[in-house]
Parts: structure tokens; sequence; C-alpha cells
């Protein structure tokens, strides 16, 4: 089906229909009850989900295939994000113009980085790639926002106020549609004790992800992506053979660049504000760790990725004594006190501590990423071991 | 191989089934309330969104440790606090309207991304009904603009541009923070009475909004007392070392060094400053002084024995002698066992402030609460008579000139207020240019839903 | 022309803190071929051993004056530390105000330890690795390293002095006729990171030790085939880069008052220095943190920022870019190092 094999066909048939009933998957547990905390199906950490799933699917194309390391992609990620908001501010806050732009600049700008990044490998293509997205952050930051040339409006970010022209926009709606589809709108079903939120922002953005987890899956399988897995297991054989590598990885490079805006795009478009701290080095290093964490060369790695990440950030950081006494009240009040003392320094403000904990303990038990886990897991359900699944001879990344 | 059997007994069962199930469910869109997050049952959900991660970490905690409090007292746990020197008796210790108070936390990481992320989290799925707290004007500005669109009530936290009640305020939000016009009117007059009226400035100014609005603030109110202004700096906000701003300083011509830095810079560009023996110098006859217009207890650490002697304001400070004062520092410091910072005082009073204006307006609806609170006079909450303006938002009050003690006996009197500089001084036209002139306006308050 | 000289001071001064991370950093890429991006929050455990050390000397006794009051109305705790109370006031204060100089003798063992352990422990395990693992794995243990610090010392800067003796101001330029008044510190500082990169460059050049970890940064192969253990010897050179790094952080306390936040201020920054260096090349290292730190205090200038607005903001990445397109290893590098 759509023109790919049965494997790959039950792979995109999963996580369409997980992206699509990730409303009802990340809700498994009754509003009122004590673990409702750890309840991620909430429009805004959803759209999270998807939107940072394409960053991270869009630079594995880069990394998980060339291997070339991109310290940079949050810039990216960040010029797509004030292409949207200007287009939000010129023309109306209609989506579908403002996310087009938003892939365009982010092309334009990776493949005049690329170029000359490109030229360098290994370690030096990371430092460039790093230098340029802080020089672009440094001058979103304070440079380009000064009073007579306001390109980013700085620390505060870009937004659209009322007395912006927008000529396009008529009489419609005062927040970002897609012709006249609300992106806020949220209908909510109750089940008994269950309530599920179904957002019109997260389904664009679903669909935006699926259509790009299908490109990348059909990237993956052509013969293009067979060309840049060439360049990772060994670019000077390749170049020896005739083959001029660079304009393979510069392609990569900025299709990957191009995933990135249409990411930055989709965050404007659920959120009409663009910051640039979305361009500093620690978001360049969080795609880094979201691909490498779910798996970099897999397929579904770095969705995974994405999704652990922003759920830690979102979800642990929220939780305070107040919640953790709730848990444990039930219990004596010693032990009570004794638990929420324990736990206490890896939630709330020590959510940091626990991911980098997570970090440490998921790439040394698992050298694959989520994704091997998830495997091994699979494995020892079904009893194979792991050669029989995964044949070594096959280059074949594990999905 | 399994077999299913059909009977025509099983089906009709199994139908019935399937047809209470479909019947159950009721799909609601959001506007089956009249606002935002309508609390329907016996509680009402406020949101604290402080930095808990980040370079304002610890100033993040003391608002929360201030919020808490503040919850207590509503639901008359504790001693009460500020409840009984407050001057609107709205507030009877059994939750607001009947209804006991429940909060949630998130961390706004100093960024405005995250920050928006967390409100959200908040507004979406905890059903917080109005979020308070904050640590950076940019991020009080983007959470400003969030809760305008979501349809709850904002309250800021520590932010001291103009912007937040000037060119980017808004209907659903308030500000009981002073700001960098303020310091400036404030700071003048005591700057010029201590080190004359020809004195020729050299400014340090962080490389983003607020260090802008504070430098044009503090410029233009020197300025008009007859300071002259050297040179004006714009120093990286990353910049972790102010060696290279500062050492141009020393033979500029200049005698006072004004810093509008923040925090972790704060403290680096005035560690450095002292570094280079600019306080033992004398210029033009004068000696060197240095002056750093917003002052936090925090940075007051950081900076240790550097400050001393060095002028700056702030918005309270918990040496103020009024009943207020007291009663908040006695219920914070007994729990804490350490007075409570400027920015814990304005996030305590906003959460108190919050409730009072839910009270008196009768419902948690924002659009009561606005009405509420616009043009509220008050006092008994620490700083003195208080007005909130009808027209920004903005909190109108006494501003602190403090100085860095010279001899403190503990480490928590490492600053001494200098003068209590009145209100009518600091106040200011809402149209006023730095203000974002006849443009700016509130826009009109949103109910959500 | 006064000015002129203090910013190349300045230079030097922020120089030697690069270098002296660079070094470490650039040391553990040559011998042991991984990229540690733990290595900024060792800088940064350094510093806060000098903090640890200055709270430990002024752990004190507490006795209550009832004639006094604290802020609630409660009688005023008086803290006498235990220090001036064994060996009187004025020993006791002298031996607190030197609390970082004393630090430097605790660092060096617990640098040391903590990169053995760290070492052995972790690194050791990813040497097979991709590069993108061991980058995982040692982000992550710098975000628990700062985490755990600032559990115990909080986020807010903590001021730690030099001693009163080397906290004044220095006219250097007197004997040339340049009034050149410069913080005493940070010519310690500065004397300081000459003499340890010299002493590390000695101790590489000039001892039998030295020069069979240079072989084996070379040729680690042919090295082991020698019949030498040189796992044993890498093991301890990133000891050594763990404790470059935690001097400069301990020495760098006075200069600007640490953070736990300061690990990733000073990472990005120092791979930046290593890179533009050139990968593996220790004189690189240095030699191109020097440069920045130089051309990053010309920079901030005002006459630099009236020139090119925002100059001041990107200069080292610009420097770092100009420099990696002209040459392609960077300043000193050896061909075939971290390049695939």
């Amino acid at each position: 089906m759509f023109g790919l094999d049965k494997r790959d066909t039950t792979l995109f048939l999963f996580v369409v229909a997980i992206t699509l009933l990730a409303p009802f998957l990340l809700n498994p547990f009754p509003t009122e009850s004590a673990l409702a905390q750890f309840n991620a199906g909430y429009p805004d950490l959803m759209q999270r989900f998807v939107i940072f799933g394409i960053f991270a699917i869009g630079f594995n194309i880069l990394f998980g295939l060339t291997g070339y390391l991109s310290f940079g992609h949050a810039a990216f990620l960040g010029v797509g994000s004030y292409a949207a908001v200007w287009m939000f501010k010129l023309l109306s806050f209609n989506i579908i113009p403002a996310i087009a732009l938003s892939i365009i600049v982010a092309g334009v700008f990776s493949l005049a980085i690329g170029y000359v990044c490109l030229r360098r490998s290994g370690i030096y293509f990371s430092i460039l790639t790093l230098a340029f997205a802080q020089m672009s952050f440094a001058m979103a930051y304070s440079v380009l926002s000064n009073p007579s040339f306001n390109l980013t409006n700085g620390e505060t970010g870009l937004q659209v106020y009322a007395s912006d022209p927008q000529y396009l926009k008529g009489d419609g709606p005062d927040l970002t549609h897609l012709f006249g589809l609300e992106m806020n709108a949220t209908k909510t079903l109750e089940l008994g004790a269950w309530e599920f939120q179904f957002n019109t922002g997260f389904y664009v953005c679903a669909v935006f992800m699926i259509f790009a987890f299908y490109i990348a899956m059909r990237i993956f399988r052509s013969p293009f992506g067979l060309m840049l897995r060439a360049i990772k297991t060994n670019q000077t054989r390749l170049n020896y053979t005739g083959i001029n590598s660079r304009p393979y990885t510069l392609a990569a490079f900025v299709i990957s660049g191009m995933y990135a805006g249409l990411a930055g795009g989709l965050l404007a478009a659920t959120d009409p504000l663009a910051g640039a701290e979305r361009m500093q080095w620690t978001a360049s290093g969080e795609v880094v760790l979201m691909t490498i964490l779910g798996g970099a060369g897999t397929l579904l790695g770095p969705i995974l990725g994405a999704a652990f990440i922003k759920y830690f950030e979102n979800i642990f950081s929220k939780i305070n004594d107040t919640v953790l006494h709730s848990w444990f009240s039930f219990m004596p009040e010693s032990i009570d006190n004794f638990l929420v003392a324990i736990i206490h320094p890896f939630v709330g403000k020590g959510w940091h501590l626990t991911l980098g904990l997570m970090f440490m303990l998921i790439v040394i038990f698992l050298p694959g990423g989520l994704v091997d886990g998830g495997q091994r897991i699979w494995n020892r359900i079904t009893g194979r071991s792991r050669t029989q699944n995964e044949p070594v001879a096959d280059p074949k990344p594990a999905e | 191989m399994s077999k299913f059997e059909f009977t025509r007994r099983g089906l009709i069962k199994s139908g019935a089934a399937v047809g209470a199930g479909l019947a159950m469910p009721t799909i609601l869109s959001r506007p089956a309330f009249s606002y935002t997050n309508e609390p329907k049952g016996g509680t009402v959900t406020l949101g604290f969104n402080v930095p808990q991660t980040g370079p304002y970490a610890d100033e993040g905690n003391d608002e929360l440790l201030a919020q808490t409090l503040a919850v207590e007292h509503l639901n008359g746990e504790g001693d009460g606090g500020c409840l009984a020197t407050f001057s609107s008796k709205a507030l009877k210790g059994n939750g607001i309207l009947g209804k006991k108070v429940q909060f949630v936390t998130g961390d706004t990481q100093t960024k405005s991304d995250a920050a928006r992320a967390s409100a959200k989290s908040m507004i979406e799925k905890d059903g917080a009904i109005m979020i308070n707290g904050g640590s950076s004007s940019g991020v009080a500005v983007a959470v400003q603009g969030l809760c305008q669109e979501a349809g709850v009530i904002f309250m800021a936290g520590l932010t001291h541009a103009n912007d937040t009640t000037g060119k980017d305020r808004k209907a659903n939000g308030f500000r009981h923070f002073f700001n960098a016009y303020m310091s400036g009117a404030a700071l003048a007059p005591v700057l010029a009475k201590e080190m004359g009226a020809d004195r020729r400035a050299y400014h340090l100014t962080a490389d983003y909004n607020w260090g802008w609005t504070q430098e044009e603030s503090i410029k233009a109110s020197t300025e008009a007392l007859g300071w002259e202004t050297v040179n004006t700096v714009k120093t990286p906000l990353a910049s972790t070392d102010f060696s290279s701003y500062i050492a141009p300083v020393i033979n500029a011509g200049a005698d006072v060094l004004v810093l509008n830095h923040y925090g972790g810079n704060m403290v680096n560009s005035l560690t450095n400053a002292i570094q280079f023996g600019l306080l033992d110098k004398a210029v033009n006859g004068k000696d060197f002084k240095i002056v750093v217009p917003l002052y936090s207890e925090l940075m007051a650490a950081g900076a240790g024995d550097n400050i001393k002697g060095v002028l700056g304001s702030m918005n309270y400070n918990w040496q103020l002698e009024n009943e207020g004062s007291k009663a908040f520092v006695k219920s914070f410091g007994e729990k804490h066992g350490r007075p409570p910072s400027n920015s814990a005082q304005t996030c305590y009073a906003q959460v108190l402030l919050y409730a009072d204006a839910c009270e008196r307006a009768g419902t948690f609806n924002p659009c009561g609460v606005v009405e509420a609170l616009e043009g509220f006079e008050f006092d008994g909450l620490g700083n003195g008579p208080t007005s909130y303006r009808k027209e920004d938002h903005q909190c109108f009050k006494d501003v602190l000139v403090v100085r860095g003690a010279q001899n403190p006996t503990t480490k928590f009197d490492t600053l001494e207020i200098v003068e209590i500089t009145p209100v009518s001084q600091v106040t200011y036209p809402p149209n006023h240019p730095m203000f974002g002139g006849d443009e700016a306006t509130l826009g009109k308050c949103n109910p959500g839903a | 022309m006064d000015a002129f000289f203090l910013q190349v001071l300045n230079g030097l001064d922020k120089g030697s803190a690069y270098a002296l991370i660079a070094l470490g950093l650039t040391l553990i890429f040559g011998t042991l071929g991984v990229v540690n991006f733990a290595h900024g929050a060792l800088f940064m455990v350094g510093a806060f051993v000098a903090v640890t050390l200055q709270r430990v000397l002024n752990l004190s006794i507490v006795t209550l004056d009832p004639d006094k009051k604290d802020f609630l109305g409660n009688p005023l705790q008086i803290q006498t530390p235990y220090v001036e109370a064994w060996f009187g006031e004025a020993a006791g204060q002298a031996i607190i105000n030197w609390s970082v100089p004393l630090a430097i003798l605790a660092a060096i063992p617990i640098m040391l330890l903590i990169g053995y352990v760290m070492e052995r422990g972790l690194i050791r395990h990813f040497y097979k690795r991709p590069h993108a693992d061991q980058i995982l794995v040692t982000f992550g243990l710098a975000i628990v390293m700062q985490e755990i610090v600032k559990a115990i010392f909080g986020a807010n800067p903590i001021q730690t002095p030099a001693p009163d003796v080397l906290a004044g101001v220095w006219n250097l330029g007197a004997w040339l006729g340049l009034s050149l008044p410069y913080p005493s510190w940070r010519i310690v500082y500065f004397v300081f990171a000459a003499i340890i990169i010299s002493g590390v460059f000695a101790f590489l050049q000039f001892t039998t030790f030295g020069m069979v970890v240079r072989a084996g940064m070379a040729d680690r192969e042919t090295v082991g085939l020698l019949g030498i253990n040189i796992d044993r010897r890498f093991t301890l050179m990133f000891g050594v880069a763990a404790a470059v790094a935690g001097l400069a952080g301990v020495m760098y306390t006075p200069i600007n008052p640490p953070n736990y936040h300061w690990g990733m201020d000073f990472l990005v920054l120092s791979f930046v220095v290593v890179v533009v260096g050139g990968m593996g090349s220790l004189p690189g290292a240095v030699l191109a943190g020097f440069l920045l730190g130089i051309l990053e205090s010309f920079a901030s200038t005002t006459w630099a920022t009236t020139t090119v607005p925002g100059i001041n903001q990107i200069i080292i990445y610009l420097v770092a870019i100009i420099i990696l397109l002209a040459r392609p290893r960077g300043l000193m590098g050896r061909k075939g190092v971290m390049e695939e």
C-alpha cells in the first residue's frame, strides 16, 4: 500500500493509528484520580509531541542516514516560526500561507548554511552548524530587535498586534485558523470518569506529521536514501568510486531543514508567538538528544524520543509536594513524609535531574535507543531471538 | 481457531450493551462553560507559573513558597497572614466564594516558549482559572498574551520592563510590581541629593528589551536633573565576564556607573566593577559611584560584600514597618526561617488581591474580576496604600530606594532602606511615550469559552 | 593606548579560562577519542570545591545573643566559625580568607578521583560506541552533576572572594609609563594558567609517561602491541584533564561568583575553542583559547560595536566559521581525528 512493502505498511498504519488515537492513548487515567497527573492528553502537549516529532523525523533524515551531526538545526525551526508569524502579521491568521512560507524560508536558509558547512565533515561540520545557529540566535535575541529595525521582537518574542496590517484578514477570525477552522477549538468527550480532548490544532499537526513520516519513510527506502547510508558507512570509498557525495548530503540537509521549518511554522500556527530561545544551542541539542534517545537511523525512534523529552519537561515539572502528598496520603504520615522526601528531588524543580538520569540509563542499557528497548521487549514476548528478527548482514535499521 | 456462536438472545444482549455504551458519552465543546475553566465543584484551581530551573530558580522557589502561603491563608489555615491587615474585608478564610483553593505549579524555565507551554497545560489540563508569578519581563509579556487569548486572569510576578503594562498591556493582565520608569523617577532625586547634580554617568545595559527600557528610563530621569550620560554600552545577555566592558569605564571620564543588569548578569558585572577598583577611584574630583537601579534580595546575596554602599530601588523590602508588612514577614519567616523577598511579596499579594476581587465581584468570571480590580484602592498587604490603575492595570504605590548596608548584622539585612519615594513622584500618564503612547490599549477583557 | 593594553589583558584572562578547559577537552579527544559533554560540568564542580571549602571553613558555633533581635524578634544567633574558635580570631579569619587558594590543594585529589571514577565507571564502556552515544551519556551526566550541585547550593551565584592581599588592583604598566590598573587576582589567574599549561606540556614532552601517552595518541594499536598498557595511562590522562578543568574552576571563582549553570555556559564555548584549535592538538587548543579570548575582548569595545553592530555577540562564532573554512582542520588539527 502507498508504495510501501508489507512491513512498512504495517508500521505506517501503526503510526497513523497511534497518532489519531492519541487523545485516548495519552489519557489513560480518570480525570479525578491521583494518577491523572500523568495524563498527557491535553491539546498543548499533544501538539508539542507531533510538532517536535516532525522536527526529529527531519533531523533523523540528515543525522540518522548520513551521520552528519548538525548542532544548529534549531535555527531552521526558529526562522520557520518567525516567517510564519510575519505572515500572520502581514496577511491573515490563515495558517496555510504561514506554513508554506516557513518551509520555504527554512529551506533557503538551510541551503545557504548547508552549502557552507558541508565543506567540512565530522566534528568540524558540527561546530560550523553550531556557530551559524548561535549567531542566528544572538542576532534574533538582540541585534535584529532594535527599535529601528525590529524583525524578531527579541526577548519578548514576535507576536501579532491589533495594529498589524493583516491585509487579507477581512473579517476572518482573530485566532490562527485553517480556512475558518480555529486551531484552538477543542471538543471534550466525557466517558464515565474519563475526559478526552479533541483539538483542531492537534489534528492539523497530526496530519502534517503523518505526511512527514510517510515522506521520511519513502526517503529511507529510496535509492537516494541508500546513497545517504553509503555516505554514513564510508564516504571516502564512495568518493573513490567517482560519486560526488556533496549534492546528496546537501539535499538531505535542506530536506531536514525544511522539516524543521515546518515544525517551526506549526509551532507558530498553534501558538502565534516566536521567541528567540527556540534557536539557542540548547534547542539544537534537544533535537539531537531526541533522535539519539529514540534511536538514530530508525523511523519510529525520533518520534518516541521527542515525545519522551517533551513528556518529562511538561509532566514531571508540574509534580509538586502537594501532589506527592495527595498520592501517599492514605499511608501513615511518617511514611508519607518519607516517600515525599525521597521523590521530591526528582520531580518539580528537579525534573532536569530525572531527565539526565534517564538519558544515562537509556544509553547505557539500550544502546539502540528506545526503539531498541521496545524491540527487545517485543522479542521477549514473541520469544524470537534478536538474530532471527534482524539478520546481522542486513543493513536495514530496526524499526 | 475459535468459534463464534450467534444466538438471538446473545445478539440482543450485546446489542443492548453497545447501545447503552453509545448513549453514555456526552460530547461537550467548551462553550458549556460561561467562561474558561468555570469552577464547577467545591474547589477552584490557581496556576502558579514560576522559574524552577535555570538561573532564576531560587527566585521562583521563593515566589512559590509565598503563593503556597497565600493559599493556606485563603483556606483559613496558618496564622492568616495579611488577611487581618488587608483593607478589604471580603475574604473570610473560607477559600474563594466558598470554594476551597487548590493550586498547580509549573516551570517557566525563564523562556517564553516553555512558560507558555506550562501555562497552557495548567489551563487546558488542570483547569486553572488564573496564572500568577514569573521572573522575567519577556516571559510576563508572553504569558500575558496567552492568558488574554485563553480567557483567564494573569497576574505578573517579577517583571520590571515598562512594556508589560506599556505597549504590551492586556485587559486580562495585572501587574503589582513596579517598573523601570518608577525606578528612574524614584532614584534620580536620591542620586542627585547624594552625588550632586553634575555627575557623568556611564551605562552598561543588558542587551534585551528590559535592559533597554530601564536604560531609557534612568537616562531620562537623571538627565532631567542635570546629569550627563557619557556612554551607553549594550552587553550580551550570555556574558559571563564583564571585564572587557568594565575596563573602558576607567578612562571614560565618567564618575558614575549604572548597571542595567539583572540576576547573574548584575552579580557578575558588579563583582567585576569592584575588582577593577572603580569604587576606590576619584574622577572629576568626585568619588566614583555605582548604581544598580533594580535590586533583589537574591542578587544582593549573590553579590555579597560588593553591594556595600551601592544604591538601587525595590518594589518592597521586608524591613518596611507597616502592619501588612509585619504580618506577612512574621507569617513567612516563621514558616521558612528567613524573611521574604520582594518578588515573594508581590506574588503573595497578587493571590490575595485576585481572591478578594473574585469575592467582591461575586464571580470568577475574568471580566468581573477585571472590573473589580480596575481602580481598586487597598492597603495592608505590605506596600502601604496602593491602587490598580484602570487604564493600564499597573499598581501605583511608594517605591523604595535602598542601599547595600555597610555593616549588616545578619545575612538578611544586607540592604537598607534609604528613602520611601511617595507614589505621587513616580506616577506617569497612561499614554506616556515610554509606555506605548496613545496607541497602547488594554483591549477588551476576554472571558474565553 | 592604555585601553588597548587593558583589552589585551582582558583577552589573555578570558583566554586563560578557555585554554584551560579546552586543553583538558582536547586531551580527552586525543587520548580516548571520546566527546565529553561533561567537561564543562567538571569545571563547575571544581568551582564548587572552592565553595564547599568556604562553607566548611565557615561552619560555626551558634550562640544566642539575647540583647539583639533577629527579624522575627527572637534572640539573634551569633555565629563563630570553628576555625576562629580553634586558632584564634586572627588566624581563623586568615584561613577563611585564603579559602580559594586552599581549595586548590583540595581540588587536585578530588578532581583526579572524580576523573578516575568517571572514566572507569562510565566512559570506558563507551570507547567502542558511536560518538552519538557518547554525547548522550556525557550530556546526561553533565545534567546530573549540575542538578546535584543545584540541589545542594541553590541556583543563585555564590561569592567566593580572593584573599584580601590579592583582591586589589595592581598597576602593571607603571614602569612603562602607562596607567594599567588591573585586578590582581586576574593576573594571578593568568600566571596560574600559564603554569598549568606549561606543566601539562612538560609532562607530556619530557617524561617517559608523557612520551608513551603521545605515542598512544598517534597510534594506539601499535603502542598496545608493544606490550604497554596504554589504557591505564589514558585513564590517568582523563584524571589529569578533569583536574585541569577543576583547577580552572577553582581559580575562576573569585573572578566571577560560581553558579550551578557554569558548566553549560562554558561547554559550547570550549568545544568551539577545541575545534578551532584543531582536533587532537594541544598547542592548537591553547592558541585558539587565547586568540578567541582576545578577539572577544576587542569586539566588546565601543569602537567595534559601533562599526559593526552586534559584533560582540557573534565574534567567537564568526571567527570559528572563518578559520574552519580557511583551514579545514582548524589551526593545528591532525588529519583524520573526529572527521568521520
